[in-house]
């Protein structure tokens, strides 16, 4: 399976998450966003830039309410929430998130 | 409709393209399996039959006991949800019962036409793949079998036996592989379970004021706490770690979680691979010896209470260090701490919820809970009824004993198999609906994660879905330190 982002296909498992994290641009996210027909806004932008920075430090996504936390303390309590969360990304933040922002699937009983 | 389900409409062939995602090589060969189908797999197979019906008793018990008398055939969730023949008990047994005697029997062997009996061939195998990854291992059928036979256990045994030519499941296999190696089923590293714990320490006491504790790898407490790691990550789970937090700050009682036991969900039980099932129950134990601590408590899981409960002693060596000679359930200990007026509770505090309880099968069918015959249907709901004063029970027939799984147990909460979870959801579904409650209070981490994900195709809310903790957690009077 593969994604192609500006010519160059990138390896993606059967559910479409990068096999390799390096291969990550903005423009992976966007390309994914595009195929499922959903459009990147900066709140958008706000999620998938807290995943990778968490990411990058402990090589793990964010537990959901690490990322809640993170959210309502950059933008307000109002959207500190899941509810918020999901509805920016409707298959939920750690499938659907994750996968823009390159990281892997998390796995397990979630 | 509730205990009196309408027999679906047969449709031969309806789930037969639901076919689950097979495991990568990569996966296969790290558990000690071919990365692949191997040459000569039927005669492999051959061979693995004959050890996993050796291994395991009541199997070759229930390759003999079959009377076809047809009181499982519509018992299955999956058979009410699809309509496929293939998924009532007796047909999907009969998929192993068929080829174990076709190569290990003399009539079998001599004369297959006059028995029934079939070899494995390709189009058995896809058969075998496709169904035996549609039954989540919860054994209601068990229970209205009037010989006690349980398709559980033949699901297990041909996971196994594909799993040693070559064909396992991604889901299931990933899973365990990571939970192996790492110690838990997300991968989650300790400084990242660190630091998850610190923020929900900080996120109770700006809820509450008191300032509760999450420890993590502290030695000499009395309580070594394991629970599903999605407990750590996963919403409504986390909510559940939250409200045995504030049980055991009440309570006084001195307790940890363990980085090198971060998980008590156990999939090898899935298959039923011994082996494996051991390298996951030896983390616990050795936690627990390791930390000092002479209690184990298992959080809210329904097949880790399973495997803890029956099989830990067996799996991981001697539990005689633990002061009650045996692992206790987060339930209990609960239920244990109300009954002695330890805790003091606020019933009133969820009074904007009417709930009910879905019993997990694990729990439910598997297992016990407490000191008393049906302790696993009766702690539960005790303490359900200590913390809420409005409390609901679903319909007869579709819970304790009879309860209908989530539709997403034994290695089936795949993403791959979506269509199959939504239609096997459909009993439990239109009992909640039924029972005209705000919320379903459930002990399993899989339920939460499936029932959570179903609600919305259903009309419902997936913040419905809810641990029995969070419940507890908010009715318990917190102090402000321990």
């Amino acid at each position: 399976m593969a994604i192609v982002v500006d010519t160059v296909a990138l390896e993606t498992d059967p559910e479409g998450y990068l096999i390799h994290i390096g291969d990550w641009s903005p423009d992976v996210a966007e390309a994914m966003a595009e195929a499922d027909g959903c459009e990147l806004t900066d709140a958008h932008w706000q999620v998938i830039d807290f995943l990778r920075e968490y990411y990058s430090e402990y090589g793990f996504a964010p537990a959901v309410r690490i990322l809640t936390r993170a959210i309502a303390r950059r933008l307000g309590p109002d959207k500190g929430n899941s509810r918020y969360l999901y509805r920016l990304f409707p298959d939920g933040p750690a499938r659907q998130a994750c996968r823009y922002a390159g990281l892997p699937k998390p796995t397990g009983c979630i | 409709m509730a205990g009196r389900l309408p027999v679906p409409k047969l449709a031969p062939g309806a789930a037969a393209k639901l076919v689950s995602r097979r495991a990568e090589p990569d996966t296969q060969r790290a558990l000690g399996f071919p990365g692949d189908l191997v040459d000569g797999w039927e005669d492999v197979a051959v061979a693995a039959m004959r050890n996993v019906v050796a291994e395991r008793g009541a199997l070759r018990l229930f390759l003999d006991s079959c009377m076809k008398c047809g009181a499982c055939t519509d018992k299955c969730h999956y058979f009410i949800g699809t309509g496929d023949p293939k998924n009532m008990p007796v047909a999907r047994q009969d998929l192993f019962r068929d080829v174990y005697r076709r190569y290990h029997t003399l009539s079998g062997r001599l004369v297959p036409w006059l028995v029934g009996a079939k070899r494995l061939t390709p189009e058995m195998l896809e058969d075998w793949y496709a169904y035996f990854h549609q039954c989540s291992q919860c054994r209601r059928c068990a229970v209205y079998c009037p010989v006690g036979i349980d398709t559980a256990e033949f699901a297990m045994a041909a996971r196994e036996v594909m799993d040693r030519i070559g064909i396992g499941q991604h889901y299931t296999n990933e899973v365990t592989e990571k939970a192996i190696r790492l110690g838990n089923n997300l991968g989650l590293p300790g400084p990242a379970l660190a630091d998850t714990l610190a923020g929900l320490e900080e996120d109770i006491l700006d809820d509450t004021g008191a300032a509760v504790r999450l420890p993590l790898d502290e030695p000499g407490v009395e309580v070594l706490l394991v629970t599903p790691s999605a407990d750590f990550f996963a919403e409504p789970h986390v909510d559940g770690l939250i409200g045995y937090a504030k049980v055991f700050h009440q309570a006084g009682l001195r307790w940890t979680l363990s980085s090198h036991a971060s998980e008590a969900a156990n999939f090898a039980l899935f298959t039923g691979n011994r082996e494996h099932m051991s390298a996951l129950a030896r983390r616990i134990v050795e936690a627990a010896r390791g930390l000092g601590a002479s209690r184990i408590v298992i959080g809210e899981c329904g097949h880790a209470w399973r495997v803890a409960h029956n099989h830990l002693e067996a799996l991981a060596g001697p539990l005689d260090f633990l002061a009650r000679g045996r692992v206790e359930h987060v339930v209990e200990v609960t239920d244990e701490l109300i009954r002695a007026g330890a805790l003091v509770l606020d019933p009133a505090a969820n009074d904007h919820r009417r709930v009910t309880y879905h019993d997990s099968c694990n729990i439910a069918r598997a297992s016990r809970l407490g000191d008393i015959p049906g302790g696993q249907f009766i702690v539960p709901r005790r303490v359900l009824r200590a913390v809420c004063n409005h409390y609901v029970e679903m319909a007869r027939g579709t819970t304790r004993e009879a309860t209908f799984c989530c539709g997403a147990g034994g290695g089936l909460l795949a993403d791959d198999l979506m269509e199959l979870r939504t239609k096997g959801a459909a009993p439990r579904m239109e009992a909640f609906r039924a029972a005209d409650v705000t919320h379903l209070a459930a002990m399993c981490a899989i339920c939460k994660s499936q029932l959570a994900r179903v609600f919305p195709d259903y009309g419902f809310d997936r913040e419905q879905v809810v641990s029995v903790h969070p419940l507890v957690g908010d009715a318990v009077r917190l102090r402000a330190a321990p």
